[in-house]
C-alpha cells in the first residue's frame, strides 16, 4: 500500500510539472490557434541555459533562473514575430510543420553546443526527504509541485482579474470581436508565446531537477500533449487534471507493468490518449465544437 | 489547366487526358526510363546505394504526399508504416515466401493497419489528428520493439535473402532495378489517381470537408482510402528496404523519420505529383554532403562526429521553416512557373 501512495504521490509531483508545460500549449492554443509542437523542445533548451549560466558561467541559481526566465520570453517573442506571424492566413499544415520545424531547430541546437551527456544543477534542496506516515517525499519533488502549482494559480488569477489576461480572453474567444474592441491582437500572440515559454523554462527547472539535464527532457516535455488533449486543449482546470492523470498514469504503469511490459511507462499515456480522442475526441473539458449539416 | 507548346492542338478526348502529351515529351520520357535502367551500368557502386535510398524515400514521400496533400489528413506515423511494411516483408522472406509477394504483404499489412490509425481522422481533424497518429507511431514501433518473438525485438532481424526463381537479387544493382519499378508503378498510380475521382474527392476533402459532404462525398469513405493508399506506400517502402538492407532494426523508422518526411513533401510541393522527386534528392544530398564533411574534417576538429546528428536536424528546421516563409508552395510550384515560362518564351502572355 506504501508503494502504491509513493507512486501515487511522485506521480502528481511529475503531473503538476507536465500540467505546468501543458498550460503554455493552452495559452497559445486559446490566444493563436495554434498548437506548438516545439514545446518540448523549449523546455529543454532552457534547461541547458540554465545549466550554462549557473555552472559553467558560476552565477548564483536563483539568479540564473532569473535571466533565464528573461530569455525564455524573449524566445518566445522572436519565434512569434519571426515564424508565426508569416503564417497568418496559410493554411492549419504550415503553421504545424513550423512548429515542426522550430522544434527541429530548437532541440538540435542544445546538442550542438552542449553534447548529449548528462549534467546536473549544483545541489540546492535539503537530501533529506520528507516522511509522511511512511511515504517518503524527496524535496525535488515536492518543491516541483509547489512551484508549478504556485505559478499555475498565479495565471489562473492573471486571466480571471488583469485587464492584459480578459483581453486574451477576448482574443481567445472570439479573435474579430476582439479586434473590433480595440484589442492589438499580434500584441497578444507575441505576449502568448512569451508566457508560454516561460512556464515551459520553468517546467525545464523543475523537470531538470527532478532527473538531470540532458536530451531526453526533449521527449519528456512531449508528454505535456497528452496532457492537455486529455483536459481538453482550450481548457486551463483541464490542463492540470489531464496532467495530473498522465503523470499518474505514467508512474503506476512504470510501478505495477513493468516486469511484464518493459517500456511501458513512456506509451502508456499515448495509449490513453489515443482511447480519449476516440471516445471524446475534445478532452474531458475542451470546448465541443461540433459541426453539423 | 496545362499549357501547350504552340502548334499542338488535342483534337480527341484521348489525347486531351494524356499524361505524355507531345513527341517531344515521349522522346524524353522514354530516354529517362532508358537512362534509369541502366543507371548501374554508368554510376558507381557509392552512388547507386545513394540513388537506392532516394528512391525509396521517394516512393515513401509518394504515399506521404497522398494522404496529406491530396486528402489533407496529417499523419506523423508514416515511419511507423514504413516499419509494419519492413518487418512483415522480412518475416515472410524469412518464411520463403517470394519476396516481391512480400513486399505488397508489408504494403497490405501497414494500409490495414493504417484504417484504423486513421480511424480517429473520421472524428477528429488538425492538431488533434497530428497529435493521434503521433501516438500510433510510438504505439507501432513499441509493439514492435516488445514482441520479441516475431520482429526479434530490439536487436533487429535478419531479413533473409531476396530470391526469386532461384536468382539472387540481394545485390545492389538487382535491388536498384526492382526499386526502379515499383517507384514507376507507384508514380503511375499516384498521378492517375489525382486525376479520378477518389483523387478529385480527396482534395475537395481537403480543401473544405463540409462543402464536400454537402456535395455528396462520403467524407469517411475517402479519408480512409487516402490512409489505406499513404500507408500501403509505406509499407512498400519500408519493404523495399529491409529487402536492400538485408538486416533491419526498429531504429530506422523512429519518429524523426516521419517528421523528415512530412519536410520531403513540403519542400517539394504538397498536392504536387513531382513534390517528392525534388523534395527528397535535394534533402538527402544535402545530408549526405554534410555527413561526408564532418567526416572529413573530424580528423582536424574530432568534435565535429557528435554534431552530424543535431545539423542534420538544424538544416532540416531551417529548410522547413525557410520554405514555409518564403516558398510556401514548394519546389513543384516553382517547376510549374518555370514551365509555363520556357513554353511561352519569348513571349510571356
Amino acid at each position: 500500500m506504501i508503494f502504491f501512495f509513493q507512486i501515487l504521490i511522485s506521480g502528481i509531483a511529475v503531473g503538476g510539472v507536465y500540467a505546468l508545460v501543458g498550460l503554455g500549449l493552452v495559452l497559445i492554443y486559446k490566444s493563436t490557434g495554434v498548437l506548438n509542437i516545439a514545446q518540448g523542445a523549449v523546455v529543454m533548451m532552457m534547461a541547458f541555459i540554465i545549466y550554462c549560466l549557473s555552472v559553467q558561467a558560476g552565477l548564483p541559481f536563483l539568479l540564473a533562473i532569473l535571466i533565464s526566465l528573461l530569455l525564455a520570453m524573449l524566445l518566445g517573442f522572436l519565434v512569434e514575430r519571426l515564424c508565426l506571424r508569416p503564417m497568418i492566413g496559410q493554411p492549419l499544415f504550415s503553421t504545424i510543420m513550423m512548429t515542426i520545424g522550430i522544434m527541429l531547430i530548437l532541440q538540435s541546437i542544445p546538442v550542438m553546443i552542449w553534447g548529449t551527456s548528462l549534467k546536473a544543477y549544483p545541489k540546492f534542496l535539503p537530501d533529506q526527504s520528507y516522511n509522511i506516515g511512511g511515504v517518503l517525499i524527496s524535496p525535488d519533488y515536492l518543491w516541483g509541485f509547489v512551484i508549478s502549482m504556485v505559478l499555475f494559480s498565479a495565471f489562473v488569477l492573471y486571466f480571471r482579474y488583469s485587464r492584459a489576461g480578459i483581453v486574451m480572453r477576448a482574443v481567445a474567444d472570439h479573435q474579430m470581436a476582439a479586434q473590433s474592441m480595440g484589442v492589438n491582437i499580434s500584441r497578444v500572440s507575441g505576449i502568448a508565446w512569451a508566457f508560454s515559454c516561460l512556464v515551459a523554462a520553468v517546467g525545464g527547472v523543475v523537470l531538470a531537477t527532478i532527473t538531470s539535464v540532458g536530451v531526453f527532457l526533449g521527449p519528456i516535455g512531449l508528454k505535456a500533449w497528452p496532457a492537455v488533449i486529455i483536459g481538453g486543449l482550450d481548457s486551463i482546470p483541464g490542463a492540470l487534471i489531464g496532467g495530473i492523470i498522465v503523470g499518474v498514469l505514467e508512474g503506476l504503469s512504470g510501478g505495477y507493468l513493468e516486469n511484464v511490459f518493459m517500456g511501458i511507462k513512456d506509451v502508456a499515456p499515448y495509449a490513453i490518449l489515443l482511447v480519449i480522442l476516440l471516445i471524446k475526441p475534445y478532452g474531458l473539458f475542451g470546448l465541443e465544437r461540433i459541426e453539423r449539416i | 489547366m496545362k499549357r501547350l507548346p504552340s502548334g499542338i492542338y488535342n483534337e480527341t478526348y484521348a489525347k486531351d487526358m494524356a499524361v505524355i502529351r507531345t513527341k517531344a515529351h515521349w522522346f524524353w520520357a522514354v530516354l529517362a526510363l532508358a537512362v534509369s535502367f541502366c543507371l548501374p551500368l554508368i554510376v558507381s557502386a557509392t552512388v547507386l546505394q545513394l540513388v537506392i535510398k532516394i528512391a525509396i524515400y521517394i516512393l515513401a514521400a509518394i504515399g506521404l504526399n497522398i494522404l496529406v496533400g491530396y486528402a489533407g489528413q496529417i499523419s506523423m506515423a508514416h515511419a511507423a508504416f514504413m516499419a509494419l511494411g519492413a518487418y512483415t516483408a522480412a518475416i515472410l522472406n524469412n518464411h520463403g515466401v517470394p519476396f516481391p509477394l512480400g513486399i505488397i504483404a508489408g504494403g497490405f499489412l501497414a494500409g490495414g493497419i493504417g484504417i484504423i490509425v486513421g480511424f480517429p481522422s473520421l472524428r477528429i481533424k488538425g492538431f488533434y489528428l497530428i497529435l493521434a497518429t503521433m501516438a500510433a507511431q510510438f504505439l507501432i514501433i513499441y509493439v514492435i520493439e516488445h514482441w520479441g518473438s516475431l520482429t526479434g525485438g530490439m536487436f533487429g532481424l535478419e531479413a533473409g535473402i531476396p530470391e526469386l526463381f532461384g536468382f539472387d537479387l540481394s545485390s545492389d544493382q538487382a535491388m536498384y532495378e526492382v526499386t526502379l519499378i515499383f517507384l514507376i508503378a507507384g508514380t503511375f498510380f499516384a498521378q492517375n489517381l489525382s486525376r479520378t475521382r477518389t483523387g478529385r474527392a480527396m482534395v475537395a476533402v481537403r480543401d473544405s470537408d463540409l462543402a464536400a459532404e454537402v456535395m455528396g462525398i462520403n467524407i469517411a469513405r475517402y479519408k480512409l482510402i487516402a490512409f489505406f493508399i499513404g500507408c500501403f506506400y509505406a509499407g512498400v517502402a519500408g519493404a523495399l528496404i529491409a529487402n536492400w538492407m538485408g538486416a533491419i532494426t526498429t531504429h530506422l523508422f523512429h519518429m524523426n523519420l516521419s517528421i523528415w518526411l512530412l519536410a520531403y513533401c513540403l519542400i517539394g510541393g504538397l498536392g504536387h505529383n513531382l513534390g517528392p522527386f525534388f523534395g527528397v534528392p535535394i534533402l538527402i544530398l544535402i545530408s549526405e554532403a554534410l555527413t561526408e564533411m564532418t567526416t572529413a574534417l573530424s580528423s582536424q576538429f574530432p568534435w565535429l562526429l557528435t554534431t552530424i546528428v543535431p545539423l542534420h536536424d538544424l538544416i532540416y528546421g531551417l529548410a522547413i521553416v525557410l520554405f514555409l516563409i518564403f516558398q510556401p508552395r514548394g519546389l513543384g510550384h516553382r517547376w510549374n512557373i518555370f514551365k509555363a515560362s520556357y513554353r511561352l518564351w519569348p513571349f510571356s502572355y
